[in-house]
C-alpha cells in the first residue's frame, strides 16, 4: 500500500496527519514495544544518530521517555535545559535549532513553551524536529500513547466514547487527542467548567459538556488532565476542592459507569483534585501502562522521522 | 520644467472625471487636464500613458514611518521610498515614535528630517495624550501650530472616556483618530478569537475588545458634537455601529487596511508572524463585511498601517513577536487584485478610498487632479503583475504578508509635486 508510506522529515503535531499515518505510528510502535521487555533492550535502528532533547520548559516524564527510547533504539542522546543553555544569554529559538543542526545532530526532540515554537523550527531547520509539547498547541507522543494504550485496552478506536476532562483551553494534550480520536472515528466529549472550555472547540467535531456526570454517561474511556493550578495566570480556574467536587473522578463516581471504563491520566497526577488515590491506583486505572506504551510510541515516531528523512536526503540527492 | 502624460486613463472622481485625455504639469503644479486630443505642447519629459491609467497620487492616512527613535525598522527617507514605489504621495506619519510626538519640537523634528530626506509629502499626526500614556492630553493647539494634521495615540485607546472627550471637545479643527481597542477585553491576545486561536493553543482577540471601544468613541463624538476618525476597522460588528451612527448624523469615518480586504485569520494558521497584527485577521464572515462596507461606502478610507518591524522582532515565537506588518508598497496591487478584478470596486471607488477621502478627512488639498494643485499622481498598468519578495521591498522592513503572492496592477510612475519620484523602468 502506497499510502502507508511515512514521508514527513517532523512530527508536530496530530492535525496535520492523515488517519492512515497515525495507523502507520501506531502499528510501528507495537513492533518496538516487544524491545523493551527483552534481556537487552536494544535494536540497532537509530545506531550512529544523534538525537538531541531541547527543553524550553521543565519536564521529567516526557524528556526520559524520550531519552530512554532514543537508547533503546542505539541513538546517542544530549539533553539540552534551557536554565544551562545560550538561552538564557538571549540566543533565539532559530539560532538554537540551527546550532544544533550544525552539529550534525539528526532530530532535534524539543519542548517549548510558546505554542507553535516546533512548527516554526521545523520549517527552519533541514534535520527531523518532534514535538514534545508548544505551548497550548500540541503533544503528539502524548496522544499517540494515550491511542495506542486505548486501542490494547479495548481492540479499537473507532466508534468508542473518550471523554477529555479538565483544563481543556491550556491543554495541548486535549488538543492533540481530539485530532486524533476524531482521525481515528472516535467520539469526544470534552468536559470542563464554561471558563476553562477554549472558543468554537465543538467545531473540532467534539460534544462539549460541563455537567461530568452526564459527560461521562456510556464512556469507554476517560482521559483526566492534569490542573495545572501552578500556571493559573488568567485566575479563571476554580477553587481546588470546588473542582474535585464538581470534576474530580472517585471511586463513587466510577461506580455508575461502564465496568471496564479505561482511566488515563498523561500525569504528574494531583491526587485528589482530578483524581482520588483509589481511582489513580485502581483496576480501571491504566496510568502506569500509558508510560510503558509511551517509550514505544517515541521510539516509532524517531524511527520513522528518521526513515524519512534519509529518503528525503536521497531524493534531493538524486535531483543533484 | 513642463510635463506631459498622454493618453492615460485619469481617474479623477473628486470632479466625476474618468476619460482618457492628457495632463500637462508646469513648476510642480496641474495647469492642464484635458480629455480627447490636446494640442501640440513643448514640454521637456512626456510620459506615453497609453492603456494606463493615472491617478492622484495615494493618499496613505496610517503609516508607521518610526523616525525618530527606531530608525533600525525604518526611516522617514526609506518608508517615503515603500510609499513612493506603492504610488503613494502624501503620507500621515503617527506619532508613536520614540519619543511621541507630544510636543511642538517634536513635529518640528519630523518635518524637519522630512524636508531633507522624503521622497513625498509627509504630515504628521501629533498624541491626544502626553508620551501616549492616556493620562494627560497634549497641548493640541501649540501641536496644530507646529502643523500637525491629526491627533492619536495610535497603538493604544485612550481608556479614560472622561480624557477622550475632552480632546473631543477640544480637537481644534483636527481630525482625532482613534485606535479603538479594550485592552482589558484583548488582555495578551496574539490572533482573533475563535475556531483558529483554539486550534493554534494563541490567545485570542475577540472583535468585542474592538467594537465595544469603537461604540464607545462613537459615543463620545456623538456627545461631544465632534467628528471622530475609527482607525483599521476589522470586524462586522465595528462596521454596523459606525453604519448607524452615520446614519443619526454622527461625523464618524472610518478607515481599513488591505489585509482585512484580502486575508482571514486562517492564514495564520502556519504561525507565520507576517499575519500577526493588531486588531487580527478576522474570520471570512468579517473580511466579507469589510469588502461590502468598502463598497456601499460605510468605509471611507483605505490605507497601509504600514507597521515596519525587523527581522529580529518578527523572526521568533509568536507570542513574543511584535504587530503589525508593512504595507505600503502592496497596498494598491492588493486593492486592485481583491476588489477592483472581482468587481467590487470600480477605479471612481478605489480612489475615492485611497485619494480623495483620506485627503479630506484630514483636511489636506491632496486627493484629485484638480487644475492649480499639487502635481501628485501615479501611473498605474492595470494589467501587469508582480510577485512580492524580500528583494522586491525597499522598505527597510520586510515584514509583509504578501511575500510570495502575485498581485495585479503595478505602478510605472509616481509623481510628487511635478517630480518623477519613483520610475518602474
Amino acid at each position: 500500500m502506497s499510502g502507508l508510506v511515512w514521508n514527513k522529515k517532523d512530527l508536530l503535531g496530530l492535525d496535520g496527519l492523515t488517519r492512515h499515518e497515525i495507523e502507520l505510528i501506531l502499528a510501528t510502535a507495537e513492533g518496538f514495544k516487544g524491545v523493551s521487555s527483552r534481556d537487552i533492550k536494544k535494536v540497532p535502528a537509530l545506531r550512529g544518530k544523534t538525537v538531541v532533547n531541547l527543553f524550553f520548559e521543565p519536564s521529567t516524564r516526557t524528556r526520559i521517555s524520550f531519552e530512554v527510547a532514543a537508547k533503546r533504539l542505539s541513538a546517542d542522546v544530549i539533553n539540552i535545559a534551557t536554565e544551562t543553555s545560550s538561552v538564557k544569554k538571549g540566543e533565539t529559538l532559530i539560532d538554537t535549532g540551527k546550532n544544533i543542526q550544525a552539529l550534525k545532530a539528526d532530530i532535534v526532540v524539543m519542548r517549548h513553551n510558546y505554542s507553535g515554537a516546533a512548527v516554526i523550527l521545523g520549517r527552519t531547520l533541514d534535520i527531523s524536529v518532534v514535538n514534545a509539547g508548544d505551548g497550548w498547541h500540541e503533544h503528539p507522543t502524548q496522544a499517540l500513547l494515550d491511542m495506542f494504550t486505548l486501542r490494547e485496552k479495548l481492540g479499537r478506536i473507532e466508534g468508542l466514547k473518550v471523554c477529555i476532562i479538565g483544563d481543556i483551553a491550556h491543554s495541548r494534550v486535549a488538543r492533540s487527542n481530539i485530532w486524533g480520536l476524531t482521525k481515528l472515528g472516535a467520539h469526544v466529549t470534552v468536559c470542563a467548567p464554561p471558563m476553562l472550555i477554549p472558543p468554537a472547540i465543538e467545531e473540532m467535531g467534539v460534544t462539549v459538556a460541563t455537567n461530568i456526570d452526564e459527560a461521562l454517561q456510556d464512556a469507554d474511556a476517560v482521559n483526566v488532565l492534569r490542573m495545572q493550578f501552578e500556571r493559573d495566570e488568567q485566575s479563571a480556574f476554580p477553587k481546588q476542592m470546588e473542582y474535585f467536587r464538581n470534576y474530580g473522578i472517585t471511586q463513587e463516581r466510577l461506580a455508575k459507569l461502564k465496568k471496564n471504563i479505561v482511566v488515563m491520566h498523561p500525569g504528574p497526577i494531583n491526587r485528589g483534585i482530578e483524581m482520588s488515590s483509589e481511582v489513580a491506583d485502581g483496576a480501571n486505572s491504566v496510568i502506569l501502562e500509558q508510560v510503558t506504551n509511551g517509550i514505544a510510541v517515541r521510539m516509532a515516531v524517531l524511527f520513522l522521522v528518521a526513515q524519512a528523512r534519509e529518503r528525503l536526503d536521497e531524493d534531493a540527492h538524486k535531483k543533484r | 520644467m513642463k510635463m506631459l502624460i498622454k493618453n492615460g486613463r485619469i481617474v479623477d472622481p473628486a470632479r466625476n472625471l474618468d476619460a482618457v485625455g492628457d495632463i500637462l504639469v508646469d513648476n510642480g503644479c496641474i495647469v492642464q487636464v484635458a480629455t480627447g486630443r490636446s494640442g501640440k505642447v513643448k514640454t521637456d519629459t512626456t510620459i506615453d500613458a497609453t492603456g494606463m491609467i493615472v491617478l492622484p497620487g495615494l493618499v496613505d492616512m496610517h503609516v508607521h514611518l518610526r523616525e525618530p527613535g527606531r530608525e533600525d525598522k525604518e526611516t522617514i527617507a526609506t518608508g517615503t521610498m515603500a510609499a513612493v514605489k506603492g504610488g503613494v504621495t502624501s503620507v500621515l506619519a503617527m506619532p508613536n515614535t520614540v519619543p511621541a510626538i507630544d510636543a511642538p519640537e517634536h513635529v518640528a523634528l519630523v518635518r524637519q528630517i522630512a524636508d531633507k530626506t522624503a521622497h513625498c509629502n509627509v504630515y504628521v499626526a501629533g498624541a491626544i495624550t502626553m508620551g501616549r500614556l492616556g493620562k494627560e492630553l497634549t497641548d493640541i493647539a501649540r501641536l496644530k501650530k507646529a502643523g500637525i494634521v491629526a491627533i492619536s495615540d495610535d497603538g493604544a485607546s485612550v481608556d479614560d472616556g472622561m480624557l477622550l472627550g475632552k480632546a473631543l471637545g477640544n480637537t481644534q479643527g483636527l481630525c482625532v483618530i482613534c485606535h479603538s481597542e479594550d485592552k482589558t477585553l484583548s488582555g495578551h491576545g496574539v490572533v482573533n478569537r475563535g475556531l483558529i486561536s483554539t486550534r493554534l493553543g494563541l490567545r485570542g482577540i475577540s472583535s468585542e475588545s474592538e467594537y465595544a471601544r469603537v461604540k464607545r468613541d462613537v459615543e463620545l463624538a456623538r456627545l461631544a458634537g465632534s467628528r471622530v476618525h475609527i482607525a483599521h476597522v476589522s470586524c462586522r460588528e465595528s462596521l454596523e455601529i459606525i453604519a448607524q451612527a452615520k446614519k443619526e448624523g454622527v461625523a464618524v469615518t472610518c478607515e481599513t487596511a488591505p489585509h482585512y480586504i484580502a486575508l482571514t485569520e486562517e492564514d495564520v494558521l502556519g504561525y507565520d508572524t507576517n499575519f500577526k497584527m493588531n486588531p487580527p485577521l478576522r474570520s471570512r464572515t468579517d473580511r466579507e463585511a469589510i469588502r461590502q462596507g468598502l463598497k456601499t461606502g460605510v468605509i471611507d478610507a483605505i490605507a497601509s498601517d504600514h507597521a515596519p518591524h525587523t527581522e529580529n522582532e518578527k523572526d521568533i515565537e509568536f507570542d513574543r513577536a511584535e504587530f503589525g506588518v508593512v504595507g505600503l508598497e502592496t497596498a494598491l496591487s492588493v486593492v486592485i487584485t481583491e476588489l477592483l478584478e472581482p468587481g467590487i470596486l470600480d477605479w471612481q471607488q478605489i480612489v475615492r478610498l485611497m485619494c480623495w477621502k483620506p485627503a479630506e478627512i484630514l483636511g489636506i488639498d491632496k486627493g484629485t487632479l484638480k487644475k492649480g494643485t499639487d502635481a501628485d499622481m501615479v501611473i498605474v498598468d492595470p494589467a501587469a503583475q508582480w510577485t512580492v519578495s524580500k528583494e522586491t521591498l525597499v522598505s527597510k522592513s520586510k515584514n509583509s504578508s504578501f511575500l510570495g503572492k502575485t498581485l495585479h496592477g503595478k505602478v510605472l510612475y509616481t509623481i510628487c509635486k511635478g517630480e518623477i519620484v519613483y520610475s518602474a523602468a
